[in-house]
C-alpha cells in the first residue's frame, strides 16, 4: 500500500492536521513505527499539537479506493485478485461475529487465532452522535488508521466546508484540536501512538478522538506508563 | 358476522334494505379478516375499488420492506387497524461496513406517524433500522396495549431504553434483541426494572447486548415469569448462574446459553451442580443456542434434550469433529444447524448420517479472513447433499470447492431454496480441475426449481451469469462478488430473471450498459446495490432520469462527500419509492 507523498504535502505540512504520529512530524512515506521507535517520551506541548489528518485528497482515499482502482485497470487478468490489498466487508461475515472468534479458546491452533481474527474497536468522536466499528487489524500501521478515521470522520469537523481549502479548514477548527486516545486493556486512556503498532492492536479496546484541551490530562499519566514500559 | 339481517338484496320490504354493496363489504371484510398473506391481500387490493377499501381496512399487519419505499403518511392513511408493524430499513450490504456510518433509517418519524394513527398497537418487528432510547420511551407511552418488540441487526439504542420498555410495558411478551448493536456508554441496570409483581413475559432474548447484567435480578425475573418459553443469555452468564436460571424454568422450549462456561473466579474441583439433570427436566427444549465460550467437557450436559432438538446454533462453539459427533449422533430430529467450520468435512459427515430431517445448515468461518486456511471443503457439501436429502437452505464459508460437489447437492437436494456459497479466496476456481465455478452455479439453478436466494463465490465467468439469467427464474435475491467477465454478465441476469427483487453487487466489472439493461425491471425490485463496480456518475443520472420513481442514491463507504471527478463511483443504491427523494439524507450521500 504506496504512501503518498510528495512537494505539495511538504509545503502543506506546517498547517496540516494529522492524527497520531508523536515524536516528530512523519513524512508520509514513513512507516509509524520508524517515528514510534524515536522515545517514547514526548515533550508535553508536542503532544497536544496531534492534529486530525484531512488535508491532501491522496491521503483521503480510503482502502476500498484502492482495491477499486486495482479491480478497474482494464487490462487486469481477471484470475489475479490484487495482491495483498485488503478488503472492506470480505468475507461477509458480520463483525460481532469475527469479533467474538478471535476472543475464543482455540485447543489446537491458539497461537494462529492470536494473530488471525479481527480486532474491533468502537471509535467515537468528541462531538459526533455516532460510534463507529473499525477492525485493527486491517491497518498496517498507525498512517492508515489515519487515514481511514480522517475519512470516516472528516464531515463533523468541515461540515459543509471544502475540506481541500486548508486555509479555511484552520480557520474552522481554530483552536478545537483533536486528539486520538484509546482505553487499554488496563482501562488506562492512553495517546495512540505511544507504543509499536502491533502492540497498540493488541492492548487497545477503544478509541475515542478527543478535543486537545481535554486530552491535556492524559499527557502526564501516558508519560507514566512509558516510563514504566522502558 | 355482518351488522343488518340478511336480506336479499334488491328486494323491496318494509325495513329499508341495506344496499348491495354494503352486503358485500360486510361479507368481504369478515372473509378478509382470515386473508394473512400479504401477497394475497396485495393481490385483492387490486380487484376493484371495493376490494381495496376492505383489504385496507381488515389489513392488520403492516410490512415495509424498504422504509423509504413509502411514506408513514401514506401508509397509516391507507391502513387504519393495524396491530403489528414490519419495517426494514438499510440494505444488508451495511452488515459489512459497506455503508457510510450515517445514512438514515431512522426509525422516529414512522414511529411518530404510528403513535398517532395506531394507539392499540401491540406488535414492532424492525430490521436494520436505527432506534433510539427516546423511541423505546415513545413506544412505551404511546401504546399502552404494547406487547412484543422484536429487534434485528439495529442500532442507536442502549440500555436505558431498555429499561424504560421494562418498567413501563406491562403487557410485554416478547422482548427480542437480535444481532443488534447495543450503545454500551451509559449501564443501567435494565433486568430489574421489569414489574416486581410478575411479568407476561415469553421470550426474552439479548444475547447481541454485550454487557455484564444483574444476575439477581435476572434471576428474580425469570422466577417471576410463569410464561417464559424462550430465553436467550449473553455470553456473561456462566454456566453455574445457567444452571440457577434452568432449574427456576424446566417449561422453557428456547434457550440461549451464555458462555457454557465457569466463571473467571472458579477453581477447579469445587462442587458443581447436576447440569444434566438439570437439562434433562427441560423436556419441552426444541432450541438451544449460545455456548459463547464454550469448555467442551460440558456438553454432555447436553445430551437428555438432544433427542427433542430441531434448532441448534454452535456458531460461537469452537468444536471440532468429535464433539460434535457426540452431541449430533442424538439430534435425529434436527432441522436447523449453525456450527463454526472447526467442525471440519468429518463433523459434517456425522450431521448427514443422522440428521435426516435438516432444513437449515450455515457453516461459518473461525477465520474469516480471505487467506485462512478454511477447514470444510467440497467433501462436507457432498456428505450434507447425500445425507440430509430435505435441505432447504445452505449458507457455506469455505475455501476449498469443486463444481462436482455443487452439482451433486444440485441434484440430490430438489428442495433447495436459499443456497449461498462463499468460497473466501477471491476469484478461486474449482480446486480440483482448476476451472471457473460456472458450471456448479448453473447446475443450482437449472435443477433447483423452487430456488429463490441466492449467493455467487469462487472463480465466474459471464457464462455462470448466463446460467443464471436463463434458468434462475425463480431467484428473487441474488448477491454477487468479485464475479464476472463484463457487462454481459450483468444483462443476462436483468433480462432473464424476471421475479428478482433484490440485487446487491460488489467489486465486479459491471459498467453503465449492463445498467441499462434493467430499466425495464427495476419498478419490480426492492433494490439494487452496486458498489465498486464501474458505474459512473453520468450512468446513475440516466437512470435517474428515464425512471422518476426511483431513488438513485450515490455514495462513498466513509463519510467523504461523492467527488464529481471521480471516474466510478463507490456505491450505488437505488430503490423504488411512491415519495420521491428522502429529505433526512445527509450530506455524503448523493441523490441524484
Amino acid at each position: 500500500m504506496e504512501m503518498v507523498g510528495g512537494e505539495e504535502d511538504r509545503r502543506l505540512e506546517e498547517t496540516e492536521l494529522r492524527l497520531g504520529l508523536p515524536g516528530g512530524r512523519a513524512s508520509e512515506g514513513e512507516t509509524a513505527v520508524a517515528v514510534i521507535k524515536c522515545g517514547g517520551k514526548r515533550g508535553f506541548s508536542e503532544t497536544v499539537d496531534l492534529m486530525l489528518n484531512l488535508s491532501t485528497k491522496e491521503t483521503l482515499m480510503d482502502l476500498n479506493d484502492k482495491v477499486k482502482r486495482n479491480l478497474a485497470k482494464e487490462n487486469d487478468d481477471p484470475v489475479k485478485p490484487p495482491a495483498k490489498a485488503l478488503v472492506v466487508g470480505w468475507p461477509p461475515v458480520r463483525s460481532f461475529r469475527k469479533n467474538i472468534l478471535a476472543v475464543q479458546k482455540s485447543d489446537v491452533k491458539e497461537s494462529e487465532m492470536m494473530s488471525g481474527g479481527a480486532a474491533f474497536v468502537k471509535v467515537s468522536m468528541d462531538g459526533a452522535p455516532y460510534l463507529r466499528k473499525v477492525d485493527l487489524k486491517i491497518y498496517k500501521g498507525y498512517q492508515e488508521l489515519s487515514n481511514a478515521l480522517g475519512n470516516m470522520f472528516s464531515s463533523f469537523t468541515v461540515g459543509m466546508i471544502d475540506f481541500m481549502n486548508v486555509c479555511k479548514l484552520m480557520d474552522l477548527l481554530n483552536g478545537s484540536d483533536y486528539v486520538p486516545t484509546y482505553e487499554d486493556k488496563d482501562g488506562d486512556w492512553m495517546l495512540v501512538g505511544d507504543v509499536p503498532w502491533e502492540m497498540f492492536v493488541e492492548s487497545c479496546k477503544r478509541l475515542r478522538i478527543m478535543r486537545g484541551k481535554e486530552a491535556i490530562g492524559l499527557a502526564p499519566r501516558a508519560m507514566e506508563k512509558c516510563k514504566n514500559r522502558s | 358476522m355482518g351488522e343488518n339481517r340478511a336480506e336479499v338484496p334488491g328486494c323491496g320490504g318494509d325495513s329499508q334494505p341495506p344496499c348491495p354493496d354494503q352486503v358485500l363489504e360486510n361479507v368481504l371484510e369478515n372473509v378478509l379478516r382470515f386473508l394473512t398473506s400479504r401477497r394475497d391481500r396485495n393481490a385483492v387490493s387490486l380487484v376493484c375499488k371495493s376490494w381495496y377499501l376492505a383489504e385496507a381496512l381488515t389489513r392488520s399487519e403492516l410490512f415495509i420492506g424498504n422504509c423509504y419505499a413509502v411514506s408513514a403518511r401514506r401508509a397509516t392513511e391507507r391502513f387504519r387497524r393495524v396491530n403489528s408493524v414490519v419495517l426494514k430499513g438499510k440494505p444488508r450490504f451495511a452488515d459489512f461496513s459497506l455503508m457510510p456510518l450515517i445514512w438514515g433509517a431512522h426509525f422516529t418519524p414512522w414511529l411518530t406517524a404510528f403513535a398517532a394513527a395506531y394507539p392499540w398497537l401491540e406488535k414492532i418487528h424492525l430490521k436494520r433500522m436505527s432506534i433510539t432510547d427516546d423511541d423505546l420511551a415513545q413506544i412505551s407511552h404511546s401504546f399502552p396495549h404494547f406487547k412484543e418488540l422484536t429487534l434485528v441487526c439495529c442500532d442507536g439504542f442502549g440500555t436505558s431504553g431498555l429499561a424504560i420498555l421494562a418498567s413501563k410495558c406491562r403487557q410485554l411478551r416478547v422482548l427480542d434483541l437480535i444481532e443488534d448493536e447495543v450503545e454500551d456508554d451509559d449501564v443501567v441496570d435494565w433486568l430489574s426494572c421489569f414489574p416486581d409483581n410478575g411479568t407476561c413475559l415469553e421470550s426474552l432474548s439479548f444475547d447481541c447486548v454485550e454487557l455484564p447484567i444483574n444476575f439477581d435480578a435476572l434471576e428474580r425475573l425469570v422466577a417471576r415469569s410463569p410464561n417464559l418459553k424462550q430465553l436467550r443469555l449473553n455470553q456473561f452468564v456462566s454456566i453455574g448462574q445457567l444452571y440457577r436460571l434452568i432449574v427456576r424454568a424446566p417449561q422453557l422450549t428456547h434457550l440461549g446459553t451464555g458462555s457454557f462456561s465457569p466463571p473467571e473466579s472458579w477453581v477447579p474441583g469445587e462442587q458443581e451442580p447436576d447440569y444434566r439433570a438439570a437439562f434433562a427436566a427441560c423436556s419441552s427444549l426444541v432450541y438451544l443456542s449460545g455456548f459463547r465460550e464454550i469448555v467442551p467437557d460440558y456438553l454432555p450436559a447436553i445430551y437428555p434434550v438432544c433427542g427433542n432438538l430441531t434448532s441448534l446454533n454452535f456458531s460461537y462453539a469452537n468444536l471440532n469433529a468429535e464433539e460434535l459427533k457426540a452431541v449430533v449422533c442424538h439430534c435425529y430430529k434436527l432441522q436447523t444447524l449453525w456450527v463454526l467450520d472447526t467442525v471440519r468435512d468429518e463433523g459434517l459427515e456425522a450431521v448427514a448420517t443422522t440428521c435426516k430431517d435438516l432444513t437449515e445448515l450455515r457453516v461459518f468461518p473461525i477465520d474469516a479472513r480471505e487467506d485462512s486456511e478454511g477447514f470444510v471443503s467440497e467433501v462436507g457439501l457432498i456428505a450434507i447433499a447425500e445425507g440430509c436429502r430435505k435441505l432447504q437452505s445452505i449458507l457455506y464459508f469455505c475455501q476449498r470447492m469443486t463444481n462436482a460437489a455443487v452439482i451433486a447437492m444440485s441434484e440430490k437436494c430438489h428442495d433447495l431454496v436459499v443456497f449461498r456459497l462463499c468460497i473466501m479466496g477471491r476469484h478461486r476456481p474449482d480446486h480440483l480441475t482448476n476451472e471457473p465455478m460456472d458450471e456448479g452455479f448453473g447446475a443450482i439453478v437449472m435443477n433447483c426449481k423452487k430456488l429463490t436466494r441466492l449467493a455467487v463465490s469462487g472463480l465466474l465467468t459471464d457464462r455462470a451469469f448466463g446460467y443464471i439469467g436463463k434458468y434462475g427464474n425463480s431467484v428473487r435475491t441474488l448477491s454477487i462478488a468479485f464475479a464476472g467477465d463484463s457487462d454481459m454478465a450483468l444483462k443476462y441476469v436483468l433480462e432473464g430473471c424476471s421475479n428478482l427483487q433484490k440485487l446487491e453487487i460488489r467489486d465486479s466489472p459491471f459498467g453503465d450498459s449492463a445498467l441499462r439493461a434493467g430499466l425495464h425491471h427495476y419498478y419490480n425490485m426492492r433494490f439494487l446495490w452496486m458498489s465498486s463496480c464501474k458505474i459512473t456518475l453520468e450512468g446513475s443520472r440516466e437512470i435517474s432520469k428515464a425512471l422518476p420513481q426511483l431513488v438513485v442514491e450515490v455514495f462513498r463507504s466513509g463519510l467523504a462527500a461523492v467527488r464529481d471527478e471521480d471516474e466510478f463511483v463507490d456505491t450505488l443504491y437505488m430503490y423504488r419509492s411512491l415519495e420521491g427523494p428522502r429529505n433526512d439524507a445527509p450530506t455524503h450521500v448523493r441523490i441524484l
